[in-house]
């Protein structure tokens, strides 16, 4: 299935009409999710600034999810050179450090009225924002290499040894006292949030997932289509 | 004619010493490190005010900061002169694997410039405040951090090899790496100073130098092939 994907022109034919239906249940979700946000109660301590962690919490999620995507996407790519690897890992990049650039806005948003500060260097902020700088390197290197297969080992090879920062960002609040509360969601028997909050956080981290993936989907197939055309004006170069 | 092919450690020692020997003579050596780290240095109390309560407080963290800005310096150059004259063509034809060459290459990194600097280390920090009797395990540190240093520096001048924007762009991509040694390195001279212990943060700056000793070298022998090819 993924090798028979695998070939951009397939993959542009099969991607191209799920694309509409993908956009379309992120924005349903995200109404929903929204109109959820603002139906749930006040948390008795932080009153209504804690709707924040609906948009604040998914976006730290998928800043996590999309950096897994480009590390899975450039183990094929460097591996199995996949073409469609190197695309997709390419196309994602710009995605994750909006993702990334969100949950620190929204986080720093937060904290002010919560912590009483903008901006802590606990454990979790510092790797968040060791992890959007990553991001930047990575657009940075990519940006900075003529040859798009040259470019595409570098950024990947990169993207593998920061892979490093992941398993950091999800225990920093384990290893180090932070003002970031545990692990509340995926923890061993079942999240400890009450239900009230914790299924508009489930639809808007879906609501985000969908979003996350139609972005993606455009991205590639313009990655794509680039990537054609400019083979195209080699070869016409060439005669 | 007949050609002798060296054994794996005679040609490590080989290039060990070409390469160390180069880095500490070509364009004035391991001084122009020396030279900016002490200027950086110097700065710091012109800039914050002479006062010795304040010095003394920041001088762990500050000594760390110029450490790692200093290790950057001569990195760019670390492959480009050999990259450029083709000079790993014909180190390629030799024992070695490539990511062992990078190896080496960065290993006399570290003890033409790293190893300097982290002795300049424990006098920088006394003339910044810190108290005397710390100025061994700041030497220990320094030596470890460099080493860190050195081996991510090499992943970064590898991976921006060939590129027009070589210095900016190594400095992006290495600097985010060099935190945790910076955190490590600048937490145990806070914990001496509290009078707390100071072997875990020690224990990490040595697993990382380790971490980097072990995964630098491969990725680093990719990007130099990705790049030679």
């Amino acid at each position: 299935m993924i090798n028979w994907l695998a070939n951009p022109e397939r993959f542009s034919s099969v991607a191209r009409p799920v694309r509409p239906w993908l956009g379309a249940v992120a924005a349903a979700l995200l109404v929903w999710g929204l109109a959820l946000s603002f139906l749930s109660p006040e948390d008795y301590q932080q009153g209504d600034t804690v709707r924040i962690m609906y948009i604040h919490v998914p976006a730290a999620w998928m800043a996590m999810a999309v950096y897994g995507i480009m590390g899975v996407a450039s183990f094929f790519g460097l591996i199995f050179r996949h073409a469609l690897a190197d695309a997709a890992a390419k196309a994602i990049a710009p995605i994750g450090a909006v993702f990334t650039a969100l949950a620190l806005l929204t986080g720093s948003l937060w904290g002010k009225p919560m912590w009483g500060t903008w901006w802590q260097w606990d454990g979790r902020m510092t790797s968040v924002l060791v992890l959007f700088l990553f991001y930047i390197g990575y657009i940075a290197l990519h940006a900075s290499i003529e040859d798009e297969q040259r470019a595409a080992k570098s950024t990947a090879i990169l993207a593998l040894v920061g892979l490093i920062n992941l398993p950091v960002i999800k225990f920093s609040v384990e290893w180090w006292n932070s003002l970031h509360q545990g692990a509340s969601i995926f923890v061993k028997g079942g999240p400890t949030i009450e239900a009230s909050m914790r299924w508009p956080l489930y639809v808007m981290g879906l609501a985000y997932l969908f979003l996350m993936l139609w972005l993606f989907l455009i991205r590639l197939d313009s990655e794509i289509l680039n990537r054609k055309y400019r083979a195209l004006r080699a070869r016409l170069a060439l005669n | 004619m007949s050609r002798v092919t060296p054994s794996l450690t005679q040609a490590a020692f080989a290039l060990l010493k070409r390469d160390l020997g180069l880095s500490l003579t070509r364009s004035g050596g391991p001084l122009l490190a020396i030279g900016f780290y002490l200027t950086l240095m110097a700065m710091i109390p012109l800039s914050l005010g002479p006062d010795q309560a304040v010095l003394s407080r920041i001088a762990a963290g500050l000594t760390w900061l110029c450490l790692a800005l200093s290790s950057l310096l001569s990195l760019e150059r670390l492959f480009e002169r050999d990259y450029e004259d083709a000079m790993f063509d014909v180190l390629r034809l030799g024992p070695l694997p490539l990511g062992l060459i990078a190896l080496l290459k960065c290993l006399s990194q570290w003890l033409g410039t790293g190893v300097i600097l982290s002795l300049l280390t424990p006098v920088v920090m006394i003339i910044l405040g810190a108290p005397v009797d710390m100025s061994l395990m700041a030497l220990t540190s320094a030596l470890l951090g460099s080493l860190s240093f050195a081996l991510i520096g090499g992943m970064g001048a590898a991976l921006s090899l060939g590129t027009r924007k070589g210095g900016v762009l190594m400095a992006l991509l290495v600097l985010p790496f060099y935190v945790p040694p910076v955190i490590f390195g600048a937490g145990l001279m806070q914990a001496m100073q509290t009078q707390s212990s100071p072997w875990q943060a020690l224990a990490f700056l040595g697993a990382y130098a380790l971490f980097a000793l072990a995964l630098t070298p491969v990725a680093m022998g990719a990007a130099l092939r990705s790049a030679l090819n």
